[in-house]
């Protein structure tokens, strides 16, 4: 009789890297969902894009490495990359960006760094840099939210701004700068804000018409995966609190400069990055205090790209800034054991 | 008064499995055909059998003597005969073996004559107290085995604040413990009383899970006979490890028992329920620990627990459970948590054996595959970690071995409760690696105390070997500068000195030869009278003829010599 024995323990929960993945994707459908009602169809098939070309670039990377594909092509991962990146690019790029952007989350950032679990830097935020730098212009061409625009883009027209070739014309007049890109360049014209927001259809109470609304979804997906226990409260409080205090500072100094606390939050991809992005476990820091520094940096780091930057949103460099820190973070943040007081 | 319950960082919520094996009181199991006791039943020496192949011995008879202070006597479990005194395998993870004593029941199960203490236990002092308890073979029943009149001897300057008595039981599956507080509580409370009077402990705390409501009622019932005692009947949160050591004072006390130290430092001794019932027994009816209350349980057909005798093979338990032993997949010795898989069915219960949980692969809490992912870093194994540990950096250390690092992040304070392995997504066995790693570590400082050894071992040979060396160059110089000296002629010791010598030993070869030439000149020989003249003649005639007298029989001599 041949017994098995393996080392203790013998129980394992029923926890695993699938089922996270699943869970974080799950919390990003009331956001998707708010997105197409507001902005159109495009960002549905910029996530189709993003997931066919992430899971190839997956299973080739994968074979070439030599590891198993199918645990690692069903544990999700590459899937949650390529969504969060496909979320992050605006919703009427053409479909080579996305597929582009995607190839280089995938094989750059992930797998030459060692794939699941090794990669220093988030790769959707890899990818987006990229696309950013490499191509300012699409990157900064968002479609309009459907109370300004005379046409909401249906699954055909989003179809057709995605793969065939549509002129400038069409281009402008579905798009136009975000509430962040506006008052950052109305700024920069010595125009003081309250001049800049009231006069401008895209500004709504707080952020902009149609970003807040998707946030607030975003806001609601991110709670419950705090809930779910996917990610813990440390990052996104730390984060969003930071960006709070930093932002009501300078607003309390000069309102007529400075935007508002609420309209740093909401108006951007500030929601977003605080529960989906920055939380991203591998590229994060591991314990309690250093989750809170990390958190606390990057919402200090997005509103000084913001204010002083020169870009409009900030939360991917941010982000990869403070993935160089987290080696560092996690060195000075350790623990004090039972037993060591 | 309601003490305070501090609760202690970390933890899981695990499944508990532990009603399927309540629902029956416990019975006395079967006395098999053949008894194997190993001498290595706890933390220490191995016992010394005191019995020879052949001897019949009676149920509590010492058959093995303990060796040295930490190490515990083994008495007979029933009446029979001594068969074999050999190795055997032992209920161990690494499948090792150790003496073991087998012994032939003859199902009598005639008792020895035992020797209670008649007297009221208060008018022994610790010392009797202790000396009783060593004597009947007695060691912690949790699970380490450390022999419990030790932990009864805190030292001279150590004041026993609390007195715990271990019935959390937090591992799923085990109820023996349990089962033991509701059948015998008096005893328990009874053996509690025992251990406080040796430790003169000032407060004395029974702490069990929340969820052991029998259990905890039949204590209180149990405690109301004895209203001057104050013990407190303590119940505390059901998380996976409450019943750990170190995690249990935190709970009671809210004090943390220092890094590698010991619970006696802030003034704790912690005992399992069962070692105090033990106690009790030893006290009031002089018996020796020979049996246990055992659980099997798992995927039997009759979950239960068993009072088994030590040495009863773990298939005779398991076929007392209705089960056959060619379905088993595992059989695990303690919890599934921190148990350890067997490498055998034949291997026999030992005073430590709480539990025997068996599985045929039904139950889907039992890790059952080998593969994992790789460590997102998703941190819920620092989350759940009751040392407050950073898991996944030693699992990365670990990993890579630098132990050094691994030592940094304080690998030695963990407990291997297997709470971050239990959590992980990945499925990483992670006190799979921190036990390889504390190996390691051990495995090297072995060697380096070796090599530490063996190279001053080597220095002072290198040492002896030159100081002889040196030593024998020096007599050989002495030797030699000594013949050379006495070889050498005065015109040798001329040509080669310096001149002030030679000039020194030229005037003395001329003082001799001027003293040669001169002749003795003798003193007072001024008016002498002739008769004394002619006597000083006749003296001077006799030492001539003396002198070439001595020197003929000297050349006589030298010629016979030759």
């Amino acid at each position: 009789m041949n017994l098995y024995t393996p080392s203790s323990p013998h129980f394992h929960s029923q926890n695993n890297v699938t089922s996270i993945m699943l869970t974080v994707l799950y919390a990003l459908i009331p956001g998707i969902t708010v997105y197409v009602l507001f902005f159109g169809f495009g960002i549905l098939i910029n996530i189709l894009i993003a997931v066919v070309t992430a899971l190839s670039c997956e299973a080739i990377m994968l074979k070439i490495r030599n590891r198993p594909l199918l645990p690692f092509l069903t544990d999700g991962s590459a899937v949650v990359t390529a969504v969060l990146l496909a979320i992050s690019i605006p919703s009427i790029a053409p479909w080579w960006m996305i597929f582009l952007g995607t190839a280089f989350s995938i094989i750059i950032a992930k797998h030459l760094y060692g794939g699941l679990g090794y990669n220093l830097f988030n790769p959707a935020m890899i990818g987006y840099c990229m696309l950013l730098i490499s191509f300012p212009r699409e990157m900064t061409t968002w479609a309009l939210p459907l109370s300004l625009s005379e046409n909401y883009l249906g699954p055909l027209d989003s179809f057709a701004f995605s793969f065939f070739n549509v002129t400038q014309a069409q281009i402008d007049a579905v798009s136009g700068a975000t509430p962040l890109d506006y008052l950052k360049t109305q700024l920069g014209l010595e125009k003081n804000i309250s001049q800049i927001v009231n006069n401008h259809e895209t500004f709504s109470l707080f952020s902009g018409v149609g970003f807040e609304w998707v946030n607030i979804a975003f806001l609601i997906g991110g709670i419950w995966l705090i809930k779910r226990k996917v990610i813990h409260w440390h990052i996104p409080a730390s984060l969003i609190s930071s960006l709070f205090a930093i932002a009501l500072l300078f607003y309390l100094i000069d309102s007529e400069q400075f935007s508002s606390p609420i309209f740093h939050i909401f108006g951007g991809a500030t929601i977003l990055a605080a529960f989906f992005i920055a939380t991203d476990p591998v590229s994060a820091a591991a314990t309690v205090k250093g989750r809170i520094i990390y958190g606390a940096s990057i919402g200090v780091l997005i509103y000084l790209i913001r204010t002083w930057g020169g870009y409009p949103d900030a939360v991917a460099f941010a982000v990869l800034l403070l993935n160089m820190c987290v080696p560092i973070i996690d060195y000075y943040t350790k623990t004090m054991p039972y037993g060591h007081k | 008064m309601i003490r305070e319950i501090f609760r202690f960082r970390g933890g899981v919520n695990v499944p508990e499995q532990k009603s399927i094996s309540t629902n029956k009181p416990v019975e006395k199991a079967k006395i098999p055909s053949l008894l194997t006791i190993p001498m290595n039943q706890h933390i220490g020496n191995a016992a010394l059998p005191s019995v020879e192949v052949g001897q019949t011995v009676l149920k509590g008879e010492l058959i093995a003597i303990a060796d040295g202070y930490i190490s515990a006597p083994i008495h007979a479990p029933t009446s029979g005969t001594i068969v074999d005194i050999s190795d055997h395998p032992i209920p161990h993870p690494s499948g090792m073996s150790s003496a073991s004593i087998q012994l032939k029941p003859d199902f009598e199960d005639n008792w020895a004559k035992l020797i209670p203490h008649d007297k009221d236990y208060t008018d022994l002092n610790p010392s009797e107290l202790r000396n009783v308890i060593r004597n009947a073979g007695i060691v912690g029943l949790g699970g380490a085995g450390f022999p419990t009149f030790v932990k009864h001897n805190p030292g001279p300057d150590q004041n026993v604040e609390y007195l715990i008595l271990n019935g959390a039981e937090c591992e799923p599956y085990i109820t023996c413990d349990d089962m033991l507080m509701r059948e015998k509580a008096q005893e328990i409370i009874q053996g509690l009383l025992i251990i406080q009077h040796a430790l003169k402990a000032k407060h004395a705390v029974i702490a069990i899970e929340s969820n052991k409501i029998d259990a905890i009622q039949a204590l209180k019932d149990s405690v109301r006979e004895f209203p001057e005692s104050h013990i407190e009947i303590l119940s505390i949160p059901t998380i996976y490890p409450a019943g750990s050591e170190k995690q249990l004072i935190y709970t009671v006390t809210g004090k943390q028992v220092p890094s590698n130290g010991l619970p006696i430092q802030i003034g704790v001794v912690c005992q399992n329920v069962g070692t105090a019932a033990a106690v009790y027994r030893a006290i009031y009816f002089g018996e020796p620990l020979i049996s246990r209350f055992v659980t099997i349980t798992g995927d039997v057909n009759t979950p239960c627990n068993l009072e088994v005798l030590i040495g009863t093979p773990f298939n005779d338990l398991i076929s007392q459970c209705g089960n056959s032993i060619d379905q088993i997949h595992r059989i695990i010795v303690g919890g599934p948590m921190m148990g350890f898989a067997m490498h055998s069915a034949t291997l026999p219960v030992i005073k430590t054996t709480n539990c025997v949980l068996i599985d045929c692969g039904k139950f889907s809490s039992f890790r059952t595959s080998d593969f994992h992912m790789p460590c997102i870093r998703c941190g819920n194994c620092a989350e759940v970690c009751p040392i407050n540990l950073l898991p996944q950096q030693l699992y990365w250390h670990s990993k890579s071995l630098e132990l050094d690092k691994a030592q940094e992040f304080d690998l030695f304070d963990c407990i291997e409760c297997g709470c971050c392995d239990y959590v992980c997504p990945s499925n990483i066995p992670l006190v799979h690696y921190y036990r390889f790693a504390k190996s390691e570590i051990w495995k090297n400082d072995r060697e380096t105390k070796k090599s530490d050894i063996a190279r001053q071992r080597h220095e002072f040979h290198q040492l002896r070997i030159e100081r002889e060396k040196a030593e024998k160059a020096e007599r050989h110089a002495r030797k030699k500068a000594a013949l050379k000296t006495a070889d050498k002629s005065i015109d040798d010791i001329k040509k080669e000195s310096d001149p002030k010598k030679a000039a020194i030993l030229a005037a003395m070869e001329r003082a001799k030869l001027k003293k040669q030439q001169q002749g003795i000149t003798p003193k007072n020989t001024k008016d002498l009278t002739p008769d004394q003249q002619k006597k000083i003649t006749e003296a001077d005639e006799r030492r001539k003829k003396n002198i070439v007298e001595q020197s003929s029989k000297r050349v006589d001599s030298q010629d016979k010599s030759k």
